[in-house]
């Protein structure tokens, strides 16, 4: 027994060994297959369908001028709707099973913090293409993790900073986020963001329901009957939804100022059933109807094309997947030209990454030492306009990214803590282009 | 009597040639191993003529103990946490188990739910200290003092789970043979009988059940520590169920009930994934209907595997 | 906690504990006269819901009036509980022995798990909400809350309505009475000339339909998903077991206590708000085990 035991053992490392040899440099793949993980299913499945077609449609694209010094990318999609342990087997099943280097994983920050020290032991790159957590990346250097859009610091403290700009006298506060990582984290950040920035705020509720939670009555109730000035939100995809429409009905969204930082994605769905005055953002800078860009030839023919391929216009979770791509593409680009030519390692592409500059659909974007992105912030307000059969955000903000994000090397719950007051005034906070609306 | 232990020898080694040639997949089989050992837990109680539809709690309060374990001791071995968590479920059970025996049938089976809603529930929501639904991580512990790499973990893992599972699976089938194991069957078939005999069915069936729960519960500890993961959906009343469906599937009469129920049921799943997405719990819930229906004894009924001799019924 | 908070948590409770007591009424129901637990029942509540969804969905192409949106609602309970619960029944559970009270559970759970992928081949995997007729039907105030009247009136009242005209048909009709004589004990009523048969079918049907009701009823309010179904089957099983199984005034009331104590758990200790109902659940069912309301049951040895 313990002699077939060791064979087993002898054996597997071997073939460990010579599989891993195999993935060092050399000459250039047939396929360049990128995992992308998804949520296909579920309430979250608003938010990562059309993510999923916006990748399918850059991918088309992108091969279709030449793909990556003649090598095609195949996408190879993942859903995160299948939940914690049946994601993360279809996670390793993936990277082992079909060969695939360069996984983008995830929406949900509970499925970035499972897959990080999976995706470094199994020596995959992962760019966590959409999840906000801070958390991964502060709390261990990784040499194969990275994060090509902003984070949840860079997103709450702004989203506080831009409440103290539009609304600087509130009292009051209530909380309502989904009950996980993400909506845990995100609120830690804004609410001592907001402590720092506005000693006296006073924090009436803090409700957390499932994520994926069908119904927000008595959240609601609740509320009505504590009466905050502001109501705060990170939300997202079909929760939001049914929480804005609930609330929306009982008249809660005229009595309290909300604030819903991840909104943009759930306008369009909205419709009518949100008011104009609702403070909305998404996370990054990216709009489809950003003042700044609207001569940008390459970003309006994106938007169309999207538009004709689903019917509706980008949400932030499609330009978030467009950026992870074009960094992928950006940074075997460079690790390709460093090695004089000859198809790069996992190793030389994760170097690559490391420093690099790019952009996608909207303003630039630098990875910096520790693998996280600085990209800047956009919040603005609601706004009806008759050319549309949904709000458009008006009074759009940017908030530069330097201003609101822990430097690298500290944690972040200490570093709001020192943020001053002072910081709701900069001058380096801008509105951008001439409001939506001109009347 | 041959046949069988051919036949067992030939499954294991299958299990680890499969493990070698397709390395992706050892983590299924070690994950279908863990499903058979809790199927087993409940083929005990199926004995006893009694279905617990909230067994899956012991799968949760074993990969929570490792988890808890893990997160505060990084550096105990992999064997320890374990074995942790199974003596945790033992426990649990040992507990549990003083009030829930005292039911039968379909209060039996209920209560058991009522109190895995209760512990899923509280898993699910207590954030700061179970991780909410997002679950604890658990980092690879090293087993028997050597820290492995992933590969050679996994390989370790399959290997330890198909020991495990021969040496319960052998001793459980002791246990059925044994008096308390005919007293359990017996507990089915006429309890007032038992009684009448001066066993006291309350001790027979609580031994029952504390086996039950200390094979599930090891089940989960070893899923937790192969994944590095546990999730409240580990103790969800729907995994109870596919527990309760792969004892069925696989015959109450014999050990060997368990694993080839869960042998059929990975085969629909994977057969389902490969052809027909998204239609696996059809299939499944087609070839419970039609097991049910054509062979109420389970797989193991139809291959004639039995421990207790039943007459033939006249009429 | 002062009075005006208490009288929001009972109004919150009371529309969530009516959409309880439907489902639980048609789970009761069918437990009393056929002695099976039908775990299906999820799926019939997450039909019902997805199928008046559908409808609304279609109706509102019309500009339809209220009433007529409303209308769609018991209709697709109706279509959902006659099918669906007519074919459990003649196609599956017939073929089952009676006396044994596992198997038909067993077999109800495959049942389950079949209609649960067969719902998502109908309807796919993304949410699907019908939330018109709340809005036409307005607001009210009540102590210093705002809230629907479709919840706070509508459902309630459909609960309540559907105890009563229960109670009237099962003690007042011929059909009703047969229907008591069988869950009272069906060998008897057999020989006494009752169709047995056919009173099962009726009765699985109208728990159907009432299961479904609930879920076409709450579809308005919520999001429908993938998941739903089991859900709202093991928080039935925790109104049944709580008040016996086959008691119905007991179900109105263990819903209620159940509805109430959760929106209290929102409003004092909102972590606990999930683990209320299966509390409620292990500790009724510790101290009397058939349940609050169960009546003394005679043995045989």
């Amino acid at each position: 027994m313990q002699a077939s035991v060791v064979r087993v053992l002898i054996a597997v490392t071997a073939a460990f060994v010579f599989a891993n040899c195999a993935d060092a440099q050399g000459a250039k793949p047939v396929e360049l297959k990128v995992g992308i993980t998804t949520f296909t299913s579920g309430a979250a499945s608003v938010f990562g369908v059309p993510a999923k077609a916006a990748a399918e449609l850059w991918v088309e694209d992108f091969n279709a001028k030449g793909g990556l010094n003649g090598v095609k990318i195949t996408p190879v999609f993942v859903d995160e709707g299948l939940g914690g342990e049946k994601f993360l087997s279809e996670y390793r099943r993936v990277v082992q099973d079909q060969g695939v280097k360069v996984m983008l994983a995830s929406i949900s920050s509970g499925d970035c913090n499972v897959v990080a020290p999976v995706a470094e032991d199994l020596k995959v790159i992962d760019i966590m293409w959409d999840c906000g957590t801070e958390k991964i990346l502060e709390d261990k250097r990784y040499q194969y993790v990275f994060r090509t859009t902003s984070n949840a610091v860079t997103e709450m403290v702004a989203a506080a900073v831009h409440l103290l700009r539009v609304k600087p006298d509130f009292k009051t506060i209530a909380v309502v986020n989904q009950d996980y990582a993400w909506g845990r984290d995100s609120w830690e950040i804004f609410r001592n963001a907001l402590l720092a920035l506005k000693p006296d705020t006073r924090v009436v509720a803090e409700l957390f329901p499932k994520f994926g939670a069908p119904d927000f009555s008595t959240e609601i109730t609740r509320l009505q009957a504590l009466k905050p000035d502001v109501i705060v939100s990170t939300a997202w995809g079909g929760d939001l939804d049914t929480f804005i429409r609930q609330a929306n009905q009982r008249g809660l969204t005229k009595t309290s100022q909300f604030v819903l930082p991840l909104a943009e994605s759930s306008l369009e769905r909205l419709g009518k059933s949100i008011p104009d005055g609702v403070i909305v953002g998404m996370r990054g800078d990216a709009y489809f109807a950003d003042p700044d860009f609207k001569s940008d030839a390459k970003i309006k023919a994106f938007v169309q094309k999207f538009h004709a391929k689903t019917g509706a216009y980008p949400i932030y979770p499609v330009s978030h997947v467009v950026q992870a791509l074009q960094a992928v593409v950006d940074a075997y680009t460079v690790a390709i030209k460093a090695n004089k030519g000859q198809w790069p390692g996992t190793d030389q592409v994760a170097d690559a990454m490391r420093t690099l500059e790019f952009r996608a659909l909207s303003r630039p974007i630098k990875i910096r030492a520790d693998g996280q992105a600085l990209q800047g912030q956009l919040l603005g307000v609601t706004k009806s306009v008759p050319e549309l059969p949904f709000a458009l955000i008006d009074q759009l903000t940017l908030v530069p990214a330097d201003l609101v994000t822990t430097p690298v090397g500290q944690k972040s719950p200490e570093w709001v803590k020192t943020l001053k007051s002072d910081l709701v005034k900069s001058d380096r906070i801008k509105i951008v282009g001439t409001p939506v609306v001109t009347k | 009597m041959m046949m069988i232990r051919i036949g067992i020898a030939v499954a294991v080694a299958a299990c680890l040639a499969l493990g070698l040639a397709v390395p992706w997949i050892k983590t299924t089989v070690i994950v279908g191993v863990c499903y058979a050992l809790a199927a087993l837990g409940v083929t005990v109680l199926l004995r006893a003529g009694q279905i617990s539809f909230g067994h899956a709690m012991y799968a949760i309060i074993a990969g929570y103990t490792v988890g808890f374990l893990a997160r505060a001791f990084p550096q105990l071995d992999g064997l320890v946490l374990i074995f942790a968590g199974t003596l945790s479920s033992l426990l649990a059970g040992a507990v549990i188990g003083l009030f829930v025996v005292r039911y039968r049938g379909i209060f039996f089976g209920m209560l058991n739910l009522a109190i895995s809603m209760v512990l899923y529930s509280l898993a699910s929501k207590l954030f700061d200290i179970t991780g909410g639904s997002d679950g604890l991580r658990i980092t690879r512990p090293a087993l028997l003092g050597y820290e492995f790499e992933r590969a050679g973990f996994e390989s370790a893992m399959l290997v330890l789970t198909l020991v495990c599972a021969l040496v319960l699976g052998w001793w459980v089938q002791r246990y059925f043979k044994s008096a308390a194991g005919e007293a359990l069957a017996g507990v089915k078939t006429n309890e007032t009988r038992l009684e009448y005999l001066g066993l006291s069915t309350y001790r027979i069936l609580w031994n029952g059940y504390v086996l039950s729960a200390g094979l599930v519960g090891l089940s989960g500890s070893l899923f937790a520590v192969v994944q590095g993961l546990v999730t409240p959906e580990l103790g969800y009343w729907l995994r109870s169920g596919e527990f309760v469906f792969i004892a069925i599937l696989g015959g109450a009469s014999h050990v060997l009930g368990a694993f080839l129920g869960t042998f059929v049921f990975e085969c629909v799943r994977l057969v389902a994934a490969a052809f027909l997405t998204g239609v696996w719990q059809m299939l499944l819930g087609i070839t419970l209907i039609v097991v049910i229906l054509t062979a109420p004894s389970g797989i193991a009924g139809l291959l004639r595997l039995h421990t207790i001799r039943v007459a033939r019924q006249t009429a | 906690m002062n009075l005006d908070l208490l009288v929001l948590a009972l109004a919150d409770g009371l529309s969530y504990a009516g959409l309880l007591f439907l489902v639980a009424l048609g789970l009761t129901l069918i437990f009393g006269v056929m002695g099976i637990l039908n775990v299906a029942h999820g799926s019939l509540y997450a039909f019902g819901g997805y199928t008046a969804a559908s409808l609304s969905g279609i109706a509102i192409q019309w500009d339809p009036s209220t009433v007529l949106l409303l209308a769609c609602l018991p209709a697709a309970a109706i279509v959902v509980g006659v099918i669906l619960g007519a074919a459990l029944e003649i196609g599956l559970l017939r073929r089952v022995q009676r006396g044994d009270a596992v198997v038909p559970l067993l077999i109800t759970f495959a049942a389950f798990m079949i209609f649960e992928d067969l719902q998502k081949l109908l309807w796919g995997t993304s949410p699907y909400s019908a939330p018109e007729v709340v809005t036409r039907l307005g607001t009210i105030d009540v102590a210093g809350g705002t809230f629907n009247c479709y919840q706070l009136l509508l459902i309630p009242g459909v609960a309540l309505a559907a105890y009563v005209l229960l109670e009237f048909f099962l003690k007042r009709t011929n059909l009703g009475k047969q229907v008591t004589a069988v869950t009272h004990n069906r060998e008897v009523a057999t020989a006494l000339g009752i169709n047995a048969k056919r009173i099962g079918l009726v009765t699985f049907v109208l728990g159907a339909v009432l299961g479904a009701l609930g879920g076409a009823l709450a579809a308005p309010t919520t999001s429908l998903l993938p998941g739903v179904g089991t859900d709202t089957i093991v928080l039935s099983f925790a109104v049944v077991a709580t008040a016996g199984l086959g008691q119905i005034t007991g179900a109105l009331i263990a819903a209620l206590l159940i509805g109430l104590a959760r929106s209290v758990a929102v409003y004092m200790a909102p972590e606990l708000e999930v683990v209320v109902p299966y509390l409620i659940m292990v500790i009724v069912l510790l101290v009397r085990p058939n349940g609050l309301f169960a009546i003394a049951q005679a043995r045989k040895i």
